[in-house]
């Protein structure tokens, strides 16, 4: 299982980014538990500056814009 | 069909040299077609060429696909070089320089560097907290919305190249002015105290080195995101300097935002601030005040006022800035705005 967790203040790209890893987990059967970050003292404590960012297990590989959809398939076949 | 589909999609990140050249000349070639193109359309309407209806079609049909071919090619170049300048290079190219040149770059930088207003304040601490200087940082704040290629991409195509030119002039100029007063008020006390207390960071750099083909993604990205929220806005206003093509000018706005008027400037950077909306959005609005004969400097102090500060933005900052610190920004900006205006009303 991994932890996914998507560093944003609440704008629409941040709702977009949670929506769109939701469908590629489903769509590849991977089991994950996303979890909205959206405290701004939380989200520096990540050293993130552009929103929305993305963490999985603990580590920060993505920051400012909507993630492609390739970029997630990738994360999600990481092991 | 998606087989068909699916390989043309792939191809511009496979020969990124060769898409960027055929691309470039078949923007150009749409380019030079749009004037004959619309003339073309126009005869082919049953509407008299040389009336007043026919000149505001012609108009009309030129200065859309005009504007928005402007607006794809630019958007898709800047989103390009966007890639170069992440917030986090900036931050690193910034932190540890001392005021002065660092505020000339910091407002330099604001053009180039991908912003969008819901991570200004994201950005503001990252800032503050590598040890950017406060002035600094804030001459990137305001240098960073104003200042950007969709403002002047529009006012280039709809007012000619010298208009464009002097926004980006005083809109630096403000940026860097405003960013530098804020640094001389020593004001790094009015910064709410859990920023103040968060440990300094070195500014690290990501590096993420992206291939040309990935930077054509980034490219069509931008064109998606930028293009596709601002084309209505755009109508909106060639359809309205249309209107006015068309139909004689009438001057009723000379009146009270003429030149002569000398409250005009500060009404209009009054009126400006509650107002949010993005460059694209302002654009009809200052289409239509420019045509019935307002004063230029108190119309680009009007979008400047609109687009550089906003009432929402404040409410977000007031997260990490105390009041006192809000209100020596929204001052010395608010300043450094008038004075465009006057100038610009005496110069021209």
């Amino acid at each position: 299982m991994k932890e996914i967790k998507v560093l944003g203040t609440g704008c629409a790209n941040c709702r977009t980014t949670i929506a769109l890893i939701e469908q590629v987990a489903q769509a590849n059967g991977v089991a994950v538990a996303l979890q909205k970050v959206e405290e701004l003292r939380d989200i520096m404590g990540y050293g993130v500056m552009s929103t929305p960012g993305v963490v999985i297990d603990g580590k920060v590989v993505h920051a400012g814009g909507v993630p492609s959809r390739d970029k997630i398939e990738q994360w999600l076949a990481a092991a | 069909m998606s087989a068909l589909v699916a390989p043309l999609r792939r191809w511009p990140g496979q020969q990124p040299f060769l898409f960027l050249l055929l691309a470039a000349a078949a923007w150009f070639g749409l380019y030079q077609t749009l004037m004959p193109a619309s003339e073309a359309l126009v005869a082919a309407l049953p509407v008299e060429r040389d009336s007043h209806f026919g000149g505001a079609l012609q108009f009309f049909f030129y200065d859309t696909p005009k504007v928005l071919l402007l607006l794809t090619g630019i958007v898709f170049v800047m989103g390009m070089i966007n890639s170069y300048f992440t917030p986090e290079r900036t931050r690193a190219m910034l932190a540890g320089r001392t005021e002065g040149v660092a505020n000339v770059m910091a407002a330099s930088l604001g053009i180039v560097t991908p912003f969008c207003s819901c991570s200004a304040v994201p950005l503001f601490i990252g800032f503050v907290q590598a040890g950017v200087p406060l002035g600094v940082t804030f001459s990137f704040l305001i240098s960073a919305p104003m200042v950007n290629e969709v403002a002047l991409t529009l006012l280039f195509a709809m007012f000619g190249w010298k208009v464009a030119f002097l926004y980006l002039g005083l809109g630096l100029s403000v940026a860097i002015v405003s960013g530098w007063v804020i640094g001389r008020l020593k004001m790094e006390a009015y910064l709410e105290d859990w920023v103040r207390n968060m440990p300094h960071t070195a500014a690290a750099v990501r590096e993420d080195r992206l291939s040309l083909g990935e930077r054509l993604d980034a490219g069509f990205a931008s064109v998606r995101e930028i293009v596709g929220k601002v084309w209505p806005y755009i109508l909106g206003g060639i359809a309205i300097g249309a209107g006015i093509h068309g139909f004689v000018p009438a001057d009723f706005m000379a009146s009270f935002m003429g030149k002569d008027v000398w409250w005009a400037v500060p009404l209009a950077v009054v009126i400006g601030v509650p107002m949010y909306t993005n460059a694209a959005g302002v654009i009809p609005i200052v289409q239509a005040l420019l045509a019935k004969g307002a004063a230029l400097g108190t119309v680009l102090a009007f979008m400047m006022s609109v687009i550089a500060l906003s009432l929402p933005e404040m409410i977000i900052l007031r997260k990490v800035l105390k009041i006192r610190l809000i209100a020596t920004f929204v001052g010395v900006v608010a300043t450094g705005i008038l004075i465009v205006g006057y100038v610009f009303n005496a110069v021209l």
